[in-house]
């Protein structure tokens, strides 16, 4: 891991703790924006993590560009030797997987993607040598996914498999991004999956829907008070749902009943690295009760 | 009716109300938004009286037709795009009186992209998260989420402000719309070490063109040299193709590349985050001029130091600071 630091134009600075993903790097880069945010720096106005790098923007009319690098760079070691144990939450996200939008949307933009001749959830049950794509939903919907970073637009989760490496799943992105995909579409490119909050373009491979909105810029829905659900550092797990569930689920929102499944957790890097199905099945079982 | 408001009567291509933003969200995908040509905005805040943040409307390309409820003061900067009260032309950078019942209306754009127009009092939608400014693809704030529609009723503050008809900004506290001979100033830097130099040098030499896909998340520029990349084994996570990168944050005025082709410049309403190498960013001092540019417009990328990125932005500080005197 080699952290490299960047500054972006006269008002950010970008620094790379890594150029591969992992989950080290993630916890570096978390530790590092809060100690940044502990710092409470004048000057400094955004802090956003992501994957395995994060952004600082600021003012160079309070704080010199060059006196800010230095106090970033001051950060790095503790970061290093930071305990890799986070407070958390777990939430339940229901998913209808191989749904009627997703699929509408998919056949239209075929021509854009690798397999024209297959849909995006066979295309990656094959990428991924599953035999079928019941045992790659399976597999998706078995572990935890680890939420590493939010963005690209408002409230969008990153989510990172819970899996040894050799495990995750891996797919790439279409060969030239949709101009549509569904709203809480369930997609997945590279080594990330994620949920797209609001309808628009994309790349990633849609494998389903969600009925849970995510993002609520009206602030109605009961859980979405602050707009948004999710932070990095969450956990989350797709649920394979029925139309049938689907629809009540939708008409729970509606009517104000629906309440989202989430519990306090605790996530030990180290646990994870030492026993991967172990610390899986903790998590769940918390989830589960 | 609101007590003050005005009437959209025609919405233009795409009117938007905005002020200075809405800092402090963009770690969870939510950009600042705001007056892509900050200084115009600020201007014609200032000539009506308003505070610098007041929220007014961006109109872009072509004008909206706007019917007033009450007495109004009004001033219109930004783009060369002439107004008309009652179909009789009005002067631009200047406060001029409207009528309760007449209607603002704009001829053709004559030069820039973005005209701002500021009415005394604001316009008086609510605060979303500290700001009116409207961040359409997330459907927040301004006037219900999204650009104006024929019909609607807009509401305004009440003028509290020491705006007087008639004044005006005089030409040399304006920023003059540039229609040849653009350049931007770009501090490289981010991932510019993934193309090969002789890509870094084409990049700064070639004349590149906005392409029609230019709005307030970001401008696209064609028409220069597809970029090389510097061969690697692409690191896990990150993406099959050379321009990928793990996803990581973009910052405002960041230039991304995807496939190398097509360099994209991030704006107010830019997207957070992305898994696309950018080859640097563009000088906070240039990003205001980046919105007045219209499609097929040539442009030149001009590599800078980050001294030299301070010290512009110190002159547009200085220009700013001129308002108080001229206004």
């Amino acid at each position: 891991m080699q952290t490299r630091y960047s500054f972006g134009g006269d008002e950010h600075i970008f620094v790379e703790v890594d150029e591969e993903m992992s989950l080290e790097a993630f916890f570096k880069s978390l530790s590092m924006t809060t100690a940044v945010r502990e710092a409470d720096i004048a000057g400094v106005t955004e802090i956003c993590p992501a994957n395995a790098s994060f952004q600082i923007k600021f003012d160079p009319d309070v704080i010199a560009p060059q006196v800010l690098m230095d106090r970033l760079k001051g950060f790095e070691a503790a970061a290093e030797s930071a305990e890799k144990t986070i407070e958390t939450r777990i939430i339940e996200i229901p998913v209808l997987y191989d749904d009627p939008w997703t699929r509408e949307t998919l056949m239209r933009f075929r021509e854009r993607h690798q397999d024209p001749d297959a849909t995006d959830l066979e295309y990656a049950a094959r990428v991924n040598n599953y035999p079928d794509v019941a045992s790659f939903i399976a597999a998706h919907a078995a572990s935890p996914w680890f939420v590493s970073m939010v963005g690209f637009v408002a409230g969008l989760p990153f989510t990172y498999q819970l899996v040894e490496r050799e495990k995750q799943i891996e797919v790439p992105k279409y060969l030239r991004p949709r101009t549509d995909t569904p709203r809480l579409t369930i997609g997945h490119g590279g080594c990330f999956g994620c949920i797209y909050s609001v309808r628009g373009a994309g790349g990633y491979q849609m494998f389903g829907v969600t009925p849970m909105p995510i993002y609520d810029p009206a602030g109605k829905i009961s859980y979405l008070k602050e707009l948004m659900i999710f932070r990095p550092g969450d956990i989350l797990k797709f649920r394979p749902i029925e139309r049938e569930e689907y629809d009540a689920t939708v008409a729970a929102i509606e009517d104000g009943t629906f309440v989202p499944k989430i519990v306090p957790v605790t996530f030990s890097l180290d646990a994870f690295t030492a026993d991967p199905a172990g610390t899986n099945a903790k998590l769940l079982e918390a989830l589960n009760g | 009716m609101a007590e003050r408001s005005f009437e959209v009567v025609k919405p233009g291509l795409a009117t938007t109300v905005q002020d200075l933003g809405r800092p402090g969200y963009y770690h969870l995908g939510l950009p600042l938004s705001g007056a892509m040509d900050r200084f115009a905005l600020i201007a014609a805040n200032r000539l009506v009286g308003n505070a610098d943040g007041a929220a007014g409307l961006e109109a872009v390309f072509l004008g909206p037709e706007l019917r007033f409820s009450a007495d109004a003061l009004v001033a219109i900067t930004g783009a060369e795009l002439p107004p008309k009260l009652d179909g009789v032309e009005q002067p631009l950078w200047t406060a001029f009186a409207v009528k309760a019942g007449q209607v603002l209306s704009f001829a053709f754009l004559k030069g820039g992209a973005r005209a701002y127009i500021a009415i005394a009092g604001g316009i008086d939608v609510p605060e979303v998260l500290g700001s009116r400014s409207t961040y359409a693809l997330g459907a927040l704030g301004g006037f219900e989420g999204r650009a104006l529609k024929a019909g609607d009723v807009v509401p305004l503050g009440a003028p509290t402000g020491p705006g007087r008809e008639g004044t005006s900004l005089p030409k040399e506290g304006r920023r003059p719309v540039q229609e040849s001979g653009v350049e931007i100033r770009v501090v490289p830097g981010l991932y510019w070490h993934r193309i090969t130099e002789g890509a870094q040098a084409g990049f700064f030499e070639d004349t590149w063109k906005v392409a029609p896909e230019a709005d307030r998340i970001g401008y696209r520029f064609r028409g220069g040299k597809k970029l090389d990349f510097v061969p690697r084994q692409q690191p896990f996570g990150a993406g099959s193709d050379p321009s990928n990168i793990v996803d990581s944050c973009y910052p405002y005025g960041s230039i991304q590349v995807p496939g190398g082709t097509e360099p994209i410049v991030l704006h107010r309403d830019a997207v957070s985050g992305g898994g696309y190498f950018m080859i640097g960013t563009v000088i906070s001092a240039d990003m205001d001029l980046i919105g007045q540019l219209q499609p097929h417009q040539p442009v030149r990328f001009q590599s800078v130091t980050l001294e030299e990125a301070l010290a512009a932005r110190a002159v547009e500080k200085a220009r700013l600071a001129r308002l108080a005197e001229l206004i």
